[in-house]
């Protein structure tokens, strides 16, 4: 670390985590977690709560030590060290604002570390306040700030000392919705400027989807799937994660050779080796929709609408089947035609489909 | 609301308290101020000029620092034992144990703790029968426990309970969140005390010492049934002049030795005013 203090953003630095292991007594935390993350990229763990994204955090920064596995940033392997040898940046979930220094001295602290003289870093740190868009509350305590503004001098704070790599754990989960989305891009413009390597810690898989360049989906200490967003959405590897990411519609029906038959439909399976017998489907939402033909014959797919959510462009229709609700996502224009009451066919979309067996719980999200 | 403007009524739950205040704070200092200027001849000074006789300045004196070393003494040890319980986990037995323990002790005094005193450790006791058997005579050189270093050691006994009670909350707000940033800016432990968690327990800690002074220097009765002989302290020669026979020939006398006690004390409120405000700024 020098002590300058110009803005050029350096190239962020390869991280990787090879085969982590982590137990706290019983509990198993980390479970063989491997993940590299490219030079400069957003990678999101996301995961329901207790799945270990923390700790897998908590190792990368130092704080916690592993039982087995390495730790490698930039080449070198850091799994010895101590956080406050390894040069990242951390921003927690609230709270972790020095109270009694202003903004200007918390996002100075780390320079005062590294021996950066007082004036040097009393600019340096107005400019990263600028960075966040806080350049005028450079002299307010943290009781004085929103919880959006603390976490933004977090921010500030965590890059000020030019760390080889950012981690943010829940850095949002306390913020109020709105503050949460603005933040969240906000977040994401400062990574993209600064171009550090990120690894951003969520259960909200909306924030995931948003924010990261990879998302990593965890389930009881191991990633099920890592991907862009899109295709951990559309293309999800694992039941869990088709259920942990976005909305699913749960539907029983019976795998023969290859397909599944659901209510009437057959739909190609995801999973080729699947075995004969029955089974649940997971359908998205957008993979329903309500036929146009009129034809309401008594069948397996007719039902009456019982709530049509208004998402914006898309609208989002609850229909009662009489044995189950299904959820159909599709265009406003087109759920305009069907209110609450109307009697609808719904069809299914012959995409490739995973399923569950009876046994996979429901996910809360 | 129709127009107008309505009036607060929000000053009517202070009352009570107000009421209390006056009755039993200002009322009786009032009194004794009052007193301590008067005389059969009308007012006069030479109640404050009586107070140069040497026995009650040393009795001053030994009265502030046998606080300051109390005060001191409990707070430091006080905070050690307050830093464990506040380590440990929240929910466990020692933090229990040891808060209801302090919960009690602090309020213990007067002649119960004395004589626990006496009999545990005085002369008579069986471990001090037991000690000077073993050639360890704890009282070889006069039995200290009947007078001021006696005094130091029994009044720790309720200072460090105090100690615990009032700086605990202090420490438990203390977030583990500081030190991982500490350590993740590049900062040991080291740093952490001198720049995070000391700044910001400070003045919680000297607070309280100066509450524990306070406390200690209006203690009365258990340096009452420790010491039957003489007055080493104020609050013991404010005893002797109320009820001594001379000292009811000079009523103003007690009073103007109270001016001397209410006046150290102000003292000392102020300067915690002074902390409270530092503070202030960033707590709420
Ligand atoms: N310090 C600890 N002591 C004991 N168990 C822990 C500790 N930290 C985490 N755990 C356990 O490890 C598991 C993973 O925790 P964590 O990484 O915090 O999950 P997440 O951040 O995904 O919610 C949980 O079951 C949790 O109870
Ligand atoms: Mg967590």
């Amino acid at each position: 670390m020098t002590a300058s203090v110009e803005t050029t953003p350096r190239a962020g630095v390869e991280i990787r985590l090879e085969n982590l292991q982590r137990r706290y007594g019983a509990v198993t935390a980390l479970n063989d977690l491997s993940l590299t993350l490219a030079a400069g990229e957003l990678v999101a763990l996301l995961g329901p709560s207790g799945c270990g994204k923390t700790t897998a955090l908590r190792l990368l920064a130092g704080l916690e030590e592993a039982d087995g596995g390495r730790v490698v940033i930039g080449g070198q392997d850091v799994t010895g060290l101590p956080a406050n040898k390894r040069d990242v940046g951390m921003v927690f979930q609230s709270y972790s604002l020095f109270p009694h220094m202003v903004a200007w001295e918390n996002v100075a602290f780390g320079l005062q570390m590294r021996k950066v003289g007082p004036a040097d870093r009393k600019k340096r740190a107005i400019e990263m306040l600028d960075l966040v868009g806080l350049a005028g509350f450079a002299d307010r305590y943290a009781v004085q700030l929103s919880g959006g503004q603390q976490q933004r001098v977090a921010l500030a704070r965590a890059l000020a000392i030019r760390p080889k790599v950012l981690l943010l754990d829940e850095p949002l989960s306390a913020l109020d919705a709105k503050v949460r989305s603005r933040l969240r891009d906000e977040i994401r413009r400062v990574q993209l400027e600064v171009g550090i390597t990120t690894l951003f810690v969520t259960h909200d898989q909306e924030e995931a989807l948003a924010i990261a360049d990879r998302v990593g989906v965890m389930n009881a200490g191991h990633i099920e799937q890592l991907g862009p967003p899109t295709l951990v959405y559309t293309r999800p590897a694992t039941p869990f994660v088709a259920e942990f990411v976005g909305l699913t519609n749960r539907l029983p029906g019976t795998v023969k050779r290859g397909v599944v038959e659901v209510r009437g439909t057959e739909l190609p399976l995801v999973q080729a080796d699947a075995a004969d017998g029955p089974a649940i489907a997971l359908v998205r939402p957008e993979a329903v929709s309500i036929a146009s033909d009129g034809d309401l014959a008594a069948g397996p797919l007719v039902g009456t609408v019982i709530a049509v959510a208004f998402l914006g462009a898309t609208s989002r229709v609850t229909v009662d089947l009489g044995d189950i609700t299904v959820l159909a996502q599709m265009p406003t224009s087109a759920a305009a035609a069907s209110p609450a009451g109307t009697r609808v066919r719904l069809t299914l979309r012959t995409d490739p489909v995973l399923i569950a067996r009876e046994e996979t719980a429901a996910v809360e999200h | 609301m129709m127009g107008g403007r309505r009036l607060s009524l929000d000053w009517i739950g202070a009352v009570p308290f107000l009421g209390y205040v006056a009755l039993f704070l200002f009322l009786p200092t009032a009194i004794i101020v009052a007193g301590a200027f008067a005389s059969e001849g009308g007012p006069t000074l030479v109640n404050f000029a009586n107070l140069s006789r040497p026995y009650i300045v040393s009795a001053v004196i030994n009265s502030v620092i046998l606080s300051a070393v109390t005060a001191v003494g409990g707070a430091v040890l006080g905070a050690i034992l307050t830093y464990a319980i506040a380590t440990g986990n929240p929910r466990g037995t020692f933090r229990r144990m040891v808060t209801s323990a302090c919960g009690v002790l602090a309020q213990f005094g007067g002649v119960i703790l004395a004589f626990a005193f006496i009999a545990a450790i005085g002369p008579a006791s069986a471990v001090y029968v037991y000690f000077s058997q073993h050639h360890l005579d704890y009282y070889a050189s006069g039995v200290w426990l009947y007078d001021l270093r006696g005094l130091e050691l029994v009044y720790l006994y309720f200072q460090i309970p105090l100690m615990v009670l009032i700086f605990l909350p202090a420490v438990d707000g203390i977030k583990p969140q500081w030190r991982e940033a500490t350590e993740s800016l590049g900062g040991g432990t080291w740093t952490y005390w001198r720049y995070v968690a000391g700044p910001l327990l400070a003045p919680a800690f000297l607070g309280s010492t100066l509450l524990l002074f306070a406390n200690s220097l209006s203690a009365y009765a258990t340096a009452a049934a420790l010491i039957n002989q003489g007055g080493p302290i104020l609050p013991l020669q404010i005893s002797n002049a109320i009820t001594s026979e001379v000292g009811l020939h000079e009523p103003g006398f007690a009073k103007a030795q109270a001016v001397v006690l209410i006046v150290i004390v102000a003292i000392v409120s102020v300067l915690y005013a002074v902390l409270q405000r530092r503070t202030a700024r960033w707590l709420q």
